[in-house]
């Protein structure tokens, strides 16, 4: 435990950005208008697979009121030969994404958007646009996209030799599983399914984008890196960078599917087309039907251990829905599934799979969960049959400091044993519990761990002194989960000054030097380690400029509690100086006080939870409840400890929502039949128990205040931990998800006969 | 576009006058927690939307003399559980009504506008089935009763004639030893729509169940009165066997679909589940009298 | 399309707004009359993300027509606070993290000033059940019902 008494590290302070956020002040992207402004609306595919044999837009484009019409023609033209990869994503797919090109690839697919004086014009207009479309079979389901004879949908992709939905694969592996498999005296392995589940962001993607005359365009919306959206919007529609002004609006929710944009670009070509600027907002149907939800899957499992609880083989063969485009997140489930383990043999093995769906976008650790599902499973089950307490064992077979995993990084100073340990020191994990409190009623307790990679990256910032003495600090990492109010914490801390004398701000494209996205459970982690050295800069200059004044050497100056002061009796006895002394004498003393850096930093370790879940299940309806659930997670520190708890208590409900409600279900035309909030069944406040969320702070050496990412790490265990739990009521294994109650009554019932 | 107009009709001749001259082009707007969602995903374009909630019979909850209750088509469950006769009386058509949705659409949704909605999963229905409500509707060519479980003629669809407005409800008066309930079957605790929803009412004397009611929606085209399932209450002291043979009739009277918020095996299974559970709250809260 | 006049109250203010016969209540708000601290999250009535309150009723703004407005009192976020003086609710959220990314927030806050003023003493289900309309995706509700809890606690010893 880092035992520093910190003044703001590690206190709930009020974050920066608070009061607006509870008098409904601050500006998200539906928010913004501007002067002149026009309404663009997209008219998508009614069909889930079909070739475009032609638009034509004119009846459209003469609707009065109709200011401009774009299809795929008015953007940039990526051959399916040749990648242009930005970050993880490939533009040859984005640009298809945002709108169709040869092919409707989906029900919802954008084939032309329109800006109109008014929504609904938009709307009317869309509605003329004629398009002639030789509709094709689909297919959405895995084993329907990769069965022989099925609907392909890429003549470009091949498998093998022959013409697949297979888009591509991964493979990690070490050892030789066939022969570790062959030392194990039990062997268990299982298969199974997850449904796609939707990110479930309260805010809809919107945008407002001006172009002026002279071809600078500037972009109001909100998004998981303002630099992501510049970059892609210069991509997909040949504007240089440049001329692009990307400004973060306050963000409603991303957890990974706002890394990627679906509106600016046509926005944005509407706006230069037109002359207006073009607001665009989504309805959620249109969220539901044509943003990325995760893949859903189909995961065979196979562990091998002795009998004495030690692993000594592991296969996974994961297929992952991609959806209409390649790039389903295989590095998830191949990667993470068996890391928490020192397993010597292990061959991972993901398939990306393309279907008739809209195109993946990234969800919270992506891939790892739905991996994480059918390990944590399959070693509960070994458990069982050996007779092995579960967290025990997982301790016996845990990853060292030293050790390679099998996506080839070298562990450092990992945590997840502890992790663990806390668990079995809980008090959740000895708690009493009767499994069968009621006639009816079952209960049972689960655990599950999990493991993911965590990320460092690009990260910019700027720390100025204000002339009045005190702070802004400038981020260049849109603001998901309160990082704002971490910097506040670190910035305050560091300055020795008053927490409310600290303003944190998100600067813009054109503001604030290249951050990457806000993913992979880093934008505290780097953001503060770009801030804590600008805030050493400016420190240095401070302690500098108090030495001229003293007249000694620089050395000789310390910085303590918001003041310069002589280093030592030896140094000279002069009154302290602060921070708004020296703003004062800035100018005359070289000019404004301020740094900034601009790094790719590294040293982010992964993130290991381990959960503990008590579920309830009701017989005779098949309903699952959560009655308990604690989630020990190693933080390294906490800069706010609310907004870390915070990170830990959202991941294990969506975890939740998951494994007992969310799924997307397509109808024969496949065309999604739950595109709402109504029947896309996302946990409510009744439905939850309070999260306890166990935070160890063992400190990453590599990070200046010890800081290890939080944001993913939490919902990986959840749908392993909670259907293990459903088994302890039931005394049944589930292997698909969600453990909805005509599925678990269906189960229940075939197995009474 | 069609170019859709408002009227707030202040008395219960000048909606209906409007209604019927707008001839299938209007709409009754009470609560809109339908009309507005339909209107927004373009299932309806209304020329006219007419707002009742100005007329006093519509928006009234009246206590007669005979200890029935009048309860206009428009008030909302939020007021109607407010009025602490009602709640005391039908405990149950309360559990129902304050089941749709959530506390923001319980503040504006009627029971009148989830009847003639006439979602096969409304949950007041069952509740309104199980008390033995009548419906009072009036049109051009008058006014007329009928019980609520004729009003229904399938999914999104009424036996309202041309012209007619559900203005209120009618709750009977009840003997002695009556008690009422409503169950329904949902994945989330809240804001669900029932995958099944079953209401009961019962009077008893002298522990034997003299009179019952069974209301059960969700599994058919429209809500049931499930009257083989009466039958098997009726006489006994709902006992093992009687709720198992309620339970059956349940079962064997529902018609349910496959859909995306159940199956057909588990919607008849769960039919039966509830119906025990239902009458044993509806027989509680009868012998509590 | 012709358009109707609104005079109604709003937040205790005098206000009057044009608007299309068809449009919600939230349209109106975010629209012409330019309170856009409700937020539109799915438009139909499923995450109360509009929440107000008409006549001090806790409503969905998507689920209400402008022109219903007519004569009305209608409460939003934006009356939450007194000037800079913030509802006990709206501070107890700061205090308490009671948010993450915002965006539910102003309903949550309408949500449960509507809860304490009709029940000043709510168990933590009843919290819960009240709040089951307004859905949360980043905080797991966790923080939110504590502060909704501690607030009512707060005011019930102030009184």
């Amino acid at each position: 435990m880092n035992v520093i008494a910190n003044k703001w590290i590690g206190q709930r302070t009020i974050r920066p950005d608070g009061a607006d956020k509870v008098t409904g002040r601050a500006c998200y992207a539906a928010d913004n208008t501007m002067p002149g402004m026009i309404w663009g609306k997209v008219l998508r595919s009614p069909h889930a697979h079909a070739l475009i044999r032609s638009i034509d837009t004119s009846k459209a484009e003469k609707l009065p009121g109709v200011k401009a019409v774009v299809t795929a023609k008015d953007l940039v033209d990526f051959p399916v030969d040749k990648p242009v990869p930005l970050g993880i994503q490939d533009m040859r797919w984005m640009s298809r994404n945002i709108m169709a090109r040869e092919k409707a690839l989906f029900h919802g697919h954008p084939i032309a958007a329109v800006a109109a004086i008014n929504e609904e014009v938009a709307a009317e207009a869309c509605k003329l646009i004629e398009v002639d479309y030789e509709v094709l079979p689909h297919a959405i389901e895995i084993e329907d996209a990769i069965k022989p004879h099925a609907p392909i949908l890429h003549d470009f992709v091949r498998f093998e030799g022959k013409p697949s939905n297979i888009a591509g694969t991964m493979v990690n592996k070490v050892g030789d599983v066939e022969a570790g498999f062959a030392e194990a005296d039990i062997v268990i392995e299982r298969t199974f399914t997850t449904r796609p589940v939707h990110q479930g962001y309260i805010e809809p993607q919107a945008c407002t984008v001006s172009c002026t005359a002279d071809g600078k365009v500037t972009i109001w919306s909100s998004s998981q890196g303002q630099f992501m959206v510049r970059a892609m919007t210069s991509f997909l529609t040949g504007i240089t960078q440049s001329n692009i002004r990307a400004i973060p609006a306050e963000i409603g929710g991303g957890f990974g599917a706002k890394t990627i944009i679906y509106l600016e670009p046509l926005a944005t070509v509407l706006a230069k087309k037109s002359g207006r600027p073009v607001k665009m907002v989504m309805t959620r149907e249109e969220v539901m039907r044509a943003t990325g939800p995760t893949s859903g899957s189909r995961s065979t499992v196979k562990i091998g251990a002795k009998k004495d609880g030690t692993l000594v083989a592991a296969q996974g063969t994961f297929y992952l829905q991609a959806g209409a485009l390649p790039g389903s997140p295989l590095r998830g489930p191949v990667g993470c599934s068996f890391s928490p383990y020192y397993i010597p043999n292990i061959l991972s093995t993901g398939y990306d799979v393309v279907s008739n769906r809209s195109k993946v976008a990234a969800y919270r650790a992506p891939g790892a969960p739905l991996g994480a599902f059918a390990a944590e499973c399959v070693i509960d089950e070994i458990c069982e049959k050996l007779g092995l307490d579960p967290l025990e064992f997982r301790l016996k077979n845990s990853s060292k400091e030293g050790q390679k995993a099998v996506y080839g990084a070298t562990f450092g100073k990992i945590t997840f044993e502890e992790t663990v340990e806390a668990a079995l020191k809980h008090p959740h994990y000895k708690a009493p519990l009767d499994k069968n409190p009621r006639p009816g009623v079952k209960r049972g307790r689960g655990v599950a761990s999990g493991f993911w990679f965590n990320a460092g990256g690009e990260s910019s910032a700027q720390v100025n002194i204000t002339e009045d003495g005190n702070v802004a600090v400038t981020t260049g990492h849109p603001d998901v989960g309160g990082s704002r109010a971490s910097i506040a914490n670190v910035t305050a801390e560091l300055l020795g000054i008053d927490h409310s004398r600290i303003s944190v701000l998100i600067g813009d494209t054109a503001s604030i030097g290249f951050s990457n996205l806000t993913g992979g459970s880093r934008v505290t982690f780097a953001s503060a380690i770009v801030v804590t050295q600008s805030t050493e800069k400016v420190i240095g200059q401070l302690k500098e400029r108090a030495a001229r004044i003293w007249k000694i050497d620089p050395d000789a100056v310390t910085w303590e509690n918001g003041e310069a002061r002589p280093a030592g009796p030896n140094a000279g006895k002069f009154p302290p100086l602060s921070l708004e002394d020296l703003a004062a004498k800035a100018n005359e003393m070289g000019g404004p006080i301020g740094a900034g850096t601009q790094l790719n930093t590294t040293g982010a370790d992964p993130g290991f939870a381990t959960h503990i879940v008590d579920v309830e299940v009701d017989v005779d309806l098949a309903i699952v409840r959560v009655l308990r659930y604690s989630a020990v997670q190693d933080v390294g520190r906490a800069l706010h400890p609310s907004y870390v708890e915070g990170q830990i208590q959202g991941g294990v409900v969506q975890g939740i929502g998951w494994a007992l409600s969310e799924e997307y279900l397509f109808d024969k035309q496949g065309k999604l039949e739950n595109a709402g909030f109504l029947d896309y069944r996302m946990p409510v406040c009744s439905d939850v128990p309070m999260i306890e969320p166990v935070m160890l702070e063992i400190p990453n050496p590599k990070h200046p205040q010890g800081v290890r990412g939080v944001g993913e790490a939490p919902i990986v265990p959840v749908l392993a931990a909670i259907t293990n739990a459903v088994h302890d009521a039931l005394g049944k294994r589930f292997c698909d998800l969600p453990l909805s109650p005509p599925r678990v009554s269906a189960a229940l019932d075939a197995a009474a006969e | 576009m069609t170019e859709t107009r408002y009227l707030a009709a202040q008395t219960l001749d000048e909606a209906i006058g409007a209604y019927a001259a707008a001839a299938g082009a209007a709409r009754i707007l009470a609560g809109g927690t339908d009309l507005l969602v339909q209107m927004r995903s373009g299932v309806i374009r209304p020329g006219l939307i007419i707002d009742v909630k100005k007329i006093e019979e519509m928006t009234a909850i009246v206590p007669k003399a005979d200890g029935g209750y009048w309860v206009g088509a428009a008030v909302s469950g939020a007021v109607l559980a407010e009025h602490k006769g009602f709640a005391a009386t039908w405990p149950g058509v309360l559990e129902a009504t304050n089941l749709i949705g959530s506390k923001q659409v319980q503040g504006r949704a009627s029971i009148g506008g989830n009847l003639c909605n006439a979602s096969p999963a409304a949950d007041s229905v069952p509740a309104l089935v199980a008390a033995g409500a009548v419906a009072t509707v009036q049109g051009p060519h008058g006014r007329r009763e009928l019980a609520v479980e004729h009003l229904t003629a399938g999914p999104g669809r009424t036996h309202l004639k041309p012209g007619e407005v559900l203005v209120g409800f009618t709750f009977p008066a009840q003997p002695k030893g009556s008690g009422g309930a409503y169950l329904r079957m949902t994945p989330r605790t809240e804001m669900d729509i029932a995958v099944v929803g079953l209401g009961v009412n019962l009077t008893l004397a002298d522990g034997k169940v003299t009179a019952a009611r069974v209301g059960l929606g969700a599994v058919a085209p429209t809500v049931l009165l499930v009257e083989d399932a009466a039958k098997a209450l009726i006489g006994s002291g709902l006992d093992e066997r009687a709720l198992d043979a309620a339970a059956a009739a349940c079962r064997a009277a529902c018609k349910p679909i496959n859909d995306k918020r159940g199956t057909v095996e588990y919607r008849t299974k769960v039919a039966g589940v509830l119906l025990k559970r239902t009458a044993l709250i509806a027989a509680e809260r009868a012998g509590g009298k | 399309m012709a358009k109707v006049h609104v005079t109604t109250t709003i937040n205790g203010e005098p206000e009057e707004f044009l608007c299309e016969p068809h449009q919600s209540m939230l349209d109106a708000l975010r629209g012409p009359l330019g309170l856009t601290g409700s937020k539109e999250g799915c438009g139909t009535g499923d995450c109360g993300a509009c929440s107000i309150t008409l006549d001090g009723r806790l409503v969905c703004s998507c689920l209400m027509l402008a022109v219903e407005a007519e004569g009305k009192t209608i409460g939003t976020i934006e009356g939450l606070a007194q000037g800079d003086h913030l509802h006990p609710l709206q501070q107890k959220f700061l205090e308490w993290g009671a948010l993450q990314c915002g965006i539910c927030t102003p309903g949550v806050l309408v949500a449960a000033k509507a809860l304490l003023e009709k029940n000043p003493d709510p168990t933590e289900t009843e919290v819960r059940f009240w709040l089951a309309g307004n859905l949360c995706r980043c905080t797991g509700y966790d923080k939110i019902v504590r502060a909704v809890l501690e607030t009512a606690a707060d005011m019930r010893s102030a009184a």
